[in-house]
C-alpha cells in the first residue's frame, strides 16, 4: 500500500485556508458602521495566553438595562471562568455570539445600545453583518428538533416528521447545516450524525470509537482478543513505539484481513499518456493527477468498483468518487483525497493534489481530505518497481497498484514485434461487492482511457 | 436531604427526580469489609453472637413443627426475638449489625434476596457500569491522553462481559452481607413477612404455610421499586427501569432517559461512554433539579453539552410505548405547565428514572391502623411509625426507603443504627442534614447539607446572614497531575457562628471527598476549628482544605457554634 506520490514538487503558492469556523474576520469592516452610541462588547482577554474565549452563558438578556460594573456575560478561558462586566451604562441591545460559541479575544460578542430607540438601530445592524460574518448567524437549526407529527395540515412545508438523533443535531448546529432540509438514512428514516457530517462534507469521524456488537442481545465481540506472540529476543535491539500515524496504519492494517480481496493484474500502453503528459506538464499537470482523473473518469461507468462493503450484507453505492492517493511520509503514510476527481478538470486537480500533499507535509489535512475516498491509487513506478501488491484499505471496494512505465517489446496480432512503453496495473478488490469480470472490465475501460487520453483533458 | 423538603419531592409531578430518588450509593461495602477483615472489635461481636445462634437453633425446632405460634400468643411476656427486621437490605442488614453488637437477639425476613436494592438492583451493579464508563471515557478521549503523552488506539468493549461484571459483583456482595450476617448469628427467615398484629409478624412463601414470630420490636426496611407513571408501558426490553439497565442486556443507539436525578445522570454515562445517543426528558424547567443550582450549572456544562445528549425539560412524557412491530419506542410529551401535547419523539428505548415507589404493599399495615401517604410509612423524626390518629405505636419502626425520609442506602442504615440505639437505652436522633449524598457521573457530583436557596431561605426566616466560599480544582496540583482541573467545591456557612450549612462539590472524586464535610456536619465542627487541620500535599481533599481557608468569618466571633442540629 505505501507508495509515494509523484508531486515532490509542490511549491504551490495557494494560501492555507483557514477552517474559519470561529473567527470573527470581518470585524474591521463593522466598526465604521458602529456610531458612538452603540458600543460593542469584546471577548476580553482573560489571561495573557488566552487567545479565544468561550461563552459560558448570558448574565443578561437582549433587552435588559445594564449599569456600569455589571456582570453582563460568563467567560470561560484556557484557565478560569470570569464574570465580565460593562464599562458602560446602557442596554444589552443584540447578543452577537451565543452561549456555548467560542470567539477569539477583541471580537465583538456583543451590542450595548445606550438608549431604547437605537436598540432596533443596532439589531439591525448586528443582522446585517452576520451574513458577512460568519459565526455570529444565530439562525440556530436546533429548535428543528424533532418536531411533533402535524396533526393538521399546518404549513404546506412540513413534508413529514423529521428525526434527528442528539448528537446529530449538535454537529448540524456546530456545522451550520439545515437538518431540515436533509434526508436521513438512520434507522425509521432518521437523521444521523454521519448524515449531517455528509452534507457538512466531512468524512465520519476517524476514530473509530465503540464498536458494539450492532445487533442487540447478541454477545459482542468487539474487542479481539490480540495474544502478542512472544518472539525470540534479539539482543541489543531498540523498541520504538508507534506513533499515532503509525498506529492508525497497523489498526488498519490488521482491519483489512477481514475482507476477502483478490487481485486482477493489467498491461497498459502509455505511450499516448507520456506523449499528453509532455505537453501539459508545464501547465502544472502531474502525472498522479492524469491517473486519477482516469481512474476516477473509469469508475463512473463502473459504480460497483466505486462501492464500498460495510456490513457483509449490502452494497453502499458512492455518489461521488473521491480518489485517495497515497503519500509516504517522514513517519509513515498518507492518504489525501482528490474529491469528485471525475468532476474537476485535470489543472484544478493538479492544483488541488498540490495543496494536499503541501497540508499533508505540515500535518494540517482535515480529517476529510484523508479519509473520504472512495478508491485508492498507489503508485510506485518511480522508484522503478514494474509490479506490486496493495492492500485494500478497510471502507473501500478498490485500490490501483501502478508500477513503473517502461519500454517493453510487444507482439501484435500479426505476430509483428514493437517496443512500446507499457506499465503494469493491479488491482486489488473486495470479492464480496467487486467480482472478477466487474473487474476486468473496469481494467479495461481504465486501459482504453490511458492508451487514447484525449478524454482526460476535457 | 432536608426532612422538609422530602414530601414535597414526592408530591411533585411524576417525572421529577430530586435528591430522595438514589439508586446509586456506596452502600454495604464497608460492612461487608467488617464482615470479611475480622478487625479485633469484630471478633469480639462473633463472641457475642454464639448465643444468638443457640437460639436460633431452638426456633427452627419451633417453626418447623408448627406448634409454637398458639404458645406465644398466649405468652406475650416473652418474645422469640428481641428485633425482628423486615426487609434484607442495606438499611436492615446495617440494623441487624448494629443489634447484634448491642446483645439483641435478632432475626431478619428477606422476601427477595439478601442485599435487596441497592446490592442486586441499584448502587453496587451501577458502579460497575460506571467503573467501565469512566475508563471507556478516559480511553476515548484523545486530547487528553495526548496532553498526557500516552497513545491508545481505539478503545472497544465486549457487552456482555461488561455486563457480567456488574453480575458478578452484585453476587460477590450479597454473598458477603449473608455470610456476615451469619456469622453473627442473625436468623435469616426467607418470606415476605407481614404484621399481623402488636409485636407479631408472619412470614412465608406464597403458597406455603406461615409461621409466626414474635418480637419486642419491629423494624419495617421493606426499601422501594422503580417507578413507573401511568401511561408508561414497561416491557423490559426497549422500555425498561434501571433494573433492566443495570443487566446491560443491549446497548441502544438511541436511548430516552426519563428524569435527570441521580439515576438518569448515571445512566446517560454509561450509555454515552458506551456508544449510544441520549435524550433526557425532565419535568422540571432545568436539568438535574435536585442539585445545587450552580452545581448543576456546572455539571451540565460537563456532563451533558459536550456530550452526545439532548433533552427535553419542562414536559411530561405522558405515553410511552414499547418498540413493536417494526416500530421504534414512541414517546409522546406534554407541557409539563399547559398539559397541550408538545412533542411525539421516537427513539430506540427508554430509561424511566423517574424516582422510586415505596414498597409496602402487603405488609399488614392496616392490622395496626397504619395508613401510608402515598406508599410511604409515616415517621417521626426517631423513625417510630405513627399510626392513622396521629399516636405513636410502639415497638414498631420503619427505616430507609420505605419511611422516604431520604431515599439513600446509607440512610437506612444509619436510621437503622439510630433505631437500635433507642431500643438499647440511648436515645439517638440522626442528623439528616449531615447525610451526604453521591452521583458518580464522570466527574462526580456530591453534597451535604442544604443547597444555596434552601440555606437561603433558612438564614431569612431564622434571620442570619450566611455566605459562600468557593474554590476550584483548576488550582489544585493533584488535579491538575490528573489533567482533570474541571470542578468546583462550594461552602456555604454562617459567617457570625462559622458553622457549616452544606458543601457541594463537583469534580473528580468528589464522592469521596465529601465526608470530610459530612463529619464535620455531623459533629458540629466549624469552618475556623477544621481549617487548622492539615491535608496531606498534594491531594485533592487540598481543595477542601482551601475551602476552609478561604472561608472569612466577621470578626468578632464570639458566638459558639450551634449544637448539631437533628432534623
Amino acid at each position: 500500500m505505501a507508495s509515494l506520490s509523484f508531486s515532490s514538487s509542490v511549491s504551490s503558492s495557494t494560501p492555507f485556508l483557514r477552517p474559519s469556523a470561529f473567527l470573527l474576520s470581518s470585524r474591521s469592516a463593522r466598526l465604521p458602521l458602529v456610531r458612538a452610541k452603540i458600543r460593542e462588547i469584546f471577548m476580553p482577554a482573560l489571561s495573557s495566553t488566552m487567545t479565544e474565549g468561550k461563552i459560558v452563558s448570558w448574565v443578561k438578556s437582549e433587552g435588559d438595562v445594564l449599569s456600569k460594573g455589571e456582570p453582563v456575560v460568563v467567560v470561560e478561558s484556557d484557565k478560569a471562568d470570569m464574570d465580565v462586566e460593562t464599562f458602560y451604562d446602557g442596554i444589552l441591545a443584540a447578543i452577537v455570539v451565543n452561549e456555548g460559541e467560542t470567539a477569539p479575544v477583541g471580537a465583538a460578542i456583543g451590542l450595548l445600545a445606550e438608549t431604547e430607540a437605537e436598540i432596533a438601530e443596532a439589531r439591525a445592524k448586528a443582522a446585517a453583518q452576520s451574513p458577512a460574518a460568519p459565526p455570529p448567524v444565530v439562525e440556530e437549526p436546533a429548535p428543528v428538533a424533532p418536531k411533533a407529527e402535524a396533526p393538521a395540515p399546518v404549513a404546506a412545508a412540513t413534508p413529514g416528521k423529521l428525526v434527528a438523533t442528539p448528537f446529530a443535531k449538535k454537529l448540524a448546529k456546530q456545522h451550520k447545516v439545515d437538518i431540515s432540509k436533509l434526508v436521513g438514512t438512520g434507522p425509521f428514516g432518521r437523521v444521523t450524525p454521519e448524515d449531517v457530517e455528509k452534507a457538512a462534507g466531512i468524512a465520519p469521524a476517524p476514530k473509530a470509537n465503540v464498536s458494539p456488537a450492532a445487533a442487540p442481545v447478541s454477545p459482542a465481540a468487539a474487542s479481539p482478543p490480540k495474544t502478542a506472540a512472544s518472539y525470540p529476543e534479539i539482543p541489543g535491539a531498540k523498541v520504538v513505539p508507534f506513533t499515532t500515524m503509525q498506529a492508525a496504519v497497523s489498526r488498519n492494517m490488521i482491519e483489512s484481513l477481514a475482507v476477502p480481496t483478490f487481485r486482477v493484474g493489467y498491461p497498459i500502453a502509455t505511450d499516448a499518456l507520456d506523449a499528453l503528459y509532455k505537453k501539459v506538464k508545464a501547465k502544472g499537470v502531474t502525472m498522479t493527477a492524469l491517473l486519477a482523473k482516469a481512474a476516477a473518469m473509469a469508475l463512473v461507468q463502473h459504480p460497483e468498483v466505486n462501492a464500498t462493503c460495510k456490513d457483509g450484507k449490502s452494497f453502499t453505492y458512492n455518489s461521488s468518487v473521491n480518489i485517495a492517493v497515497a503519500v509516504a511520509m517522514d513517519d509513515g503514510l498518507i492518504t489525501p483525497v482528490l474529491q469528485d476527481a471525475d468532476k474537476l478538470d485535470l489543472y484544478l486537480l493538479s492544483k488541488k493534489w498540490k495543496e494536499l500533499v503541501e497540508k499533508a507535509r505540515a500535518k494540517q489535512l482535515q480529517p476529510q481530505e484523508y479519509n473520504s475516498g472512495t478508491f485508492t491509487l498507489s503508485n510506485l513506478g518511480m522508484f522503478g518497481v514494474d509490479r506490486f501488491d496493495a492492500i485494500l484499505p478497510p471502507g473501500q471496494g478498490a485500490i490501483m497498484a501502478v508500477g513503473a512505465s517502461k519500454p517493453t517489446v510487444v507482439a501484435d496480432k500479426e505476430g509483428f514485434f514493437t517496443v512500446k512503453n507499457q506499465m503494469l496495473v493491479n488491482v486489488t478488490a473486495d470479492h464480496r461487492i467487486i467480482y472478477g469480470a466487474d473487474l476486468a472490465a473496469f481494467l479495461q475501460t481504465f486501459a482504453k482511457i490511458v492508451q487514447n487520453p484525449e478524454s482526460l483533458t476535457m | 436531604m432536608h426532612a422538609s423538603i422530602l414530601p414535597l419531592s414526592t408530591s411533585n409531578p411524576p417525572y421529577s427526580t430530586l435528591r430522595p430518588h438514589s439508586s446509586s450509593r456506596l452502600c454495604g461495602l464497608q460492612r461487608e469489609a467488617f464482615g470479611f477483615c475480622s478487625p479485633p472489635q469484630f471478633r469480639s461481636r462473633n463472641l457475642r453472637a454464639v448465643p444468638a445462634k443457640t437460639h436460633s437453633r431452638r426456633l427452627s425446632v419451633f417453626s418447623t413443627s408448627n406448634t409454637a405460634a398458639g404458645n406465644r400468643s398466649s405468652a406475650p411476656a416473652s418474645f422469640d426475638y428481641d428485633l425482628v427486621i423486615i426487609g434484607a437490605g442495606v438499611g436492615g442488614h446495617g440494623a441487624a449489625l448494629h443489634a447484634v453488637e448491642k446483645g439483641l437477639k435478632t432475626a431478619i425476613i428477606e422476601g427477595d434476596v439478601m442485599g435487596g436494592t441497592c446490592v442486586n438492583r441499584g448502587c453496587v451493579p451501577s458502579k460497575a457500569l460506571l467503573a467501565v464508563s469512566g475508563r471507556m471515557r478516559e480511553l476515548q478521549d484523545e486530547h487528553h491522553l495526548k496532553a498526557l503523552g500516552l497513545q491508545v488506539a481505539a478503545a472497544g468493549y465486549d457487552r456482555q462481559a461488561v455486563a457480567d461484571h456488574a453480575n458478578n459483583l452484585a453476587s460477590r456482595i450479597r454473598g458477603n452481607l449473608t455470610n456476615s450476617l451469619k456469622a453473627l448469628g442473625v436468623d435469616i427467615l426467607t418470606g415476605f413477612g407481614t404484621i399481623v398484629g402488636p409485636q407479631k409478624v408472619k412470614y412465608g412463601k406464597i403458597g406455603s404455610s406461615d409461621n409466626v414470630v414474635t418480637a419486642k420490636d419491629i423494624i419495617i426496611a421493606t426499601g422501594s421499586v422503580p417507578f413507573v407513571p401511568r401511561g408508561i408501558e414497561v416491557d423490559g426490553k426497549t422500555v425498561i427501569t434501571s433494573d433492566h439497565a443495570l443487566k446491560l442486556e443491549f446497548v441502544p443507539d438511541w436511548i430516552a432517559i426519563v428524569g435527570s436525578g441521580y439515576i438518569g445522570l448515571e445512566f446517560s454515562d454509561v450509555y454515552t461512554a458506551l456508544g449510544s445517543e441520549v435524550t433526557f426528558i425532565e419535568a422540571m424547567d432545568q436539568l438535574m433539579p435536585g442539585f445545587d443550582p450552580e452545581i448543576g450549572k456546572l455539571a451540565q456544562r460537563v456532563l451533558i453539552n459536550p456530550r452526545k445528549i439532548d433533552y427535553h425539560t419542562g414536559v411530561f412524557a405522558t405515553k410511552i410505548t414499547p418498540a413493536k412491530d417494526g416500530k421504534p419506542v414512541t414517546i409522546e410529551l406534554i407541557d409539563a405547565k399547559t398539559k397541550e401535547p408538545k412533542d411525539t419523539l421516537e427513539v430506540d428505548a427508554a430509561l424511566i428514572a423517574t424516582g422510586r415507589a415505596p414498597f409496602t404493599k402487603g405488609l399488614g399495615l392496616e392490622n395496626i391502623n397504619v395508613e401510608t401517604q402515598r406508599g410511604f410509612v409515616p415517621v417521626d423524626e426517631r423513625m417510630r411509625v405513627i399510626d392513622a390518629d396521629g399516636n405513636l405505636i410502639p415497638h414498631l419502626y420503619c427505616i430507609g426507603d420505605a419511611n422516604g425520609k431520604l431515599m439513600l442506602a446509607h440512610t437506612a442504615s444509619a436510621q437503622g443504627i439510630s433505631v437500635v440505639e433507642q431500643l438499647t437505652g440511648n436515645d439517638h436522633v440522626l442528623n439528616h442534614l449531615s447525610i451526604p449524598a453521591a452521583c458518580f457521573t464522570h466527574p462526580e457530583i456530591s453534597m451535604v447539607g442544604l443547597t444555596e436557596p434552601q440555606a437561603r431561605e433558612k438564614a431569612e426566616n431564622q434571620g442570619f446572614e450566611i455566605s459562600i466560599a468557593k474554590t476550584s480544582f483548576k488550582a489544585n496540583t493533584k488535579a491538575l497531575a490528573e489533567n482533570e482541573g474541571e470542578g468546583l467545591a462550594k461552602l456555604i456557612y454562617r459567617p457570625d457562628t462559622g458553622e457549616i450549612l452544606g458543601v457541594h462539590i463537583f469534580g473528580m472524586h468528589a464522592a469521596d471527598l465529601i465526608h470530610e464535610a459530612s463529619n464535620a456536619i455531623a459533629l458540629g465542627t466549624r469552618v475556623q476549628d477544621i481549617k487548622f487541620a492539615v491535608h496531606a500535599h498534594p491531594t485533592l481533599s487540598e481543595v477542601l482544605d482551601e475551602l476552609y481557608k478561604s472561608a472569612k468569618l466577621n470578626s468578632h466571633n464570639t458566638k459558639p457554634a450551634s449544637e448539631p442540629v437533628a432534623v
